[in-house]
């Protein structure tokens, strides 16, 4: 299945959000927040938000701001 | 006593995090500057980058209430979905709403600063939202449910300081119980005072600390400031005059 995250093609077998993490190599304990299709997608549902073909995924983290 | 959504803070300056030359230098601006609040942003990070995880580590280790921004959006559903993402990654329901409307100014488009605010509201955010000097905007923020307004006093990054000073003046004077913070645009130390002068409660700088030649230092100068036009808000300054008025008393002088 081919999905963007933050705007880079991936070509991966996770079938949900939590699993497209682990598969990335995101750190199970970084502070880290994601959307799907621009909604946010909560931590508490990641295992459970189905992935789709063509999805749009992006993995937000702290930064310095003004 | 000033309360931002319930909450006083222990000092009236507010102090952006980025464009400093190294952490350190970021973490003895704060402290010099004795930040009531710290305004931090999400981006993109890629698996195995350390960057967003080392940045909030530093930050916790400020102490320092934390304001999260949606900086860089230009959409509602931008905005609304980078607060949520906030949300979760900063602990807070605090949100500083940025929505752009024009690449050039970086000023707010007011119309979806309006929407996005109702929609967080709604959904349990305390937003403190970045927005013209409008007088109508900012009646439609409190309207949304906003409690807190914040103009801004030049473009962002401009340091030119108060561009407006009759329409502040006039905003400060229409809403004179919610707290409002000037924020950008203020680029030396007298711009904060002034700010602070006209009785707004806060002043949020970034730029102007982050590039100074010595950040930590005019973090200092910036503290200072912002409590002399505090004190001399509160000790209710003289009217201006356009004729001289002489301040040596004339009666008893002598005729030579």
């Amino acid at each position: 299945m081919q999905i963007l995250v933050n705007d880079e093609r991936h070509d991966v077998t996770a079938a949900n959000l939590a699993a497209l993490l682990d598969e990335l190599g995101y750190d199970v304990m970084a502070r880290i927040a994601t959307a799907v299709d621009g909604s946010f997608v909560a931590a508490s549902r990641r295992a459970t938000h189905s992935l789709h073909d063509g999805a749009r995924v992006e993995i937000l983290a702290p930064m310095q701001g003004g | 006593m000033t309360l931002f959504y319930g909450t006083e803070l222990t000092s009236r300056l507010m102090l952006g995090t980025a464009q400093y030359p190294s952490p350190e230098i970021l973490s003895d601006a704060v402290r010099r500057a004795g930040a009531g609040v710290v305004t931090v942003s999400l981006r993109r990070e890629a698996a195995g980058s350390r960057a967003g995880q080392a940045f909030w580590a530093l930050i916790r280790g400020l102490d320092v209430p934390v304001l999260p921004n949606t900086a860089g959006c230009h959409t509602v559903r931008e905005a609304v979905t980078t607060a949520q993402m906030a949300r979760e990654v900063f602990g807070t329901d605090w949100i500083k709403l940025e929505v752009i409307g024009e690449s050039d100014t970086l000023q707010p488009d007011m119309f979806a600063l309006v929407e996005a605010a109702r929609i967080l509201t709604e959904d349990g955010f305390k937003v403190f939202p970045y927005m013209t000097e409008d007088l109508v905007g900012a009646e439609r923020l409190l309207r949304a449910g906003c409690e807190v307004l914040m103009p801004w006093g030049a473009p962002i990054g401009s340091g030119k300081g108060l561009n407006n000073l009759f329409g502040l003046r006039a905003l400060r004077a229409h809403f004179p119980d919610v707290p409002m913070v000037v924020d950008a645009g203020i680029g030396v130390p007298s711009h904060a005072a002034q700010a602070m002068e006209l009785g707004y409660d806060a002043v949020l700088i970034n730029t102007a600390v982050a590039k100074a030649g010595n950040p930590a230092e005019m973090a200092r100068a910036f503290a200072m400031a912002v409590e002399a036009g505090r004190m001399a808000y509160i000790a209710d300054p003289m009217e201006e005059r356009d004729m001289a008025v002489p301040s040596t008393p004339v009666i008893g002088q002598a005729v030579l």
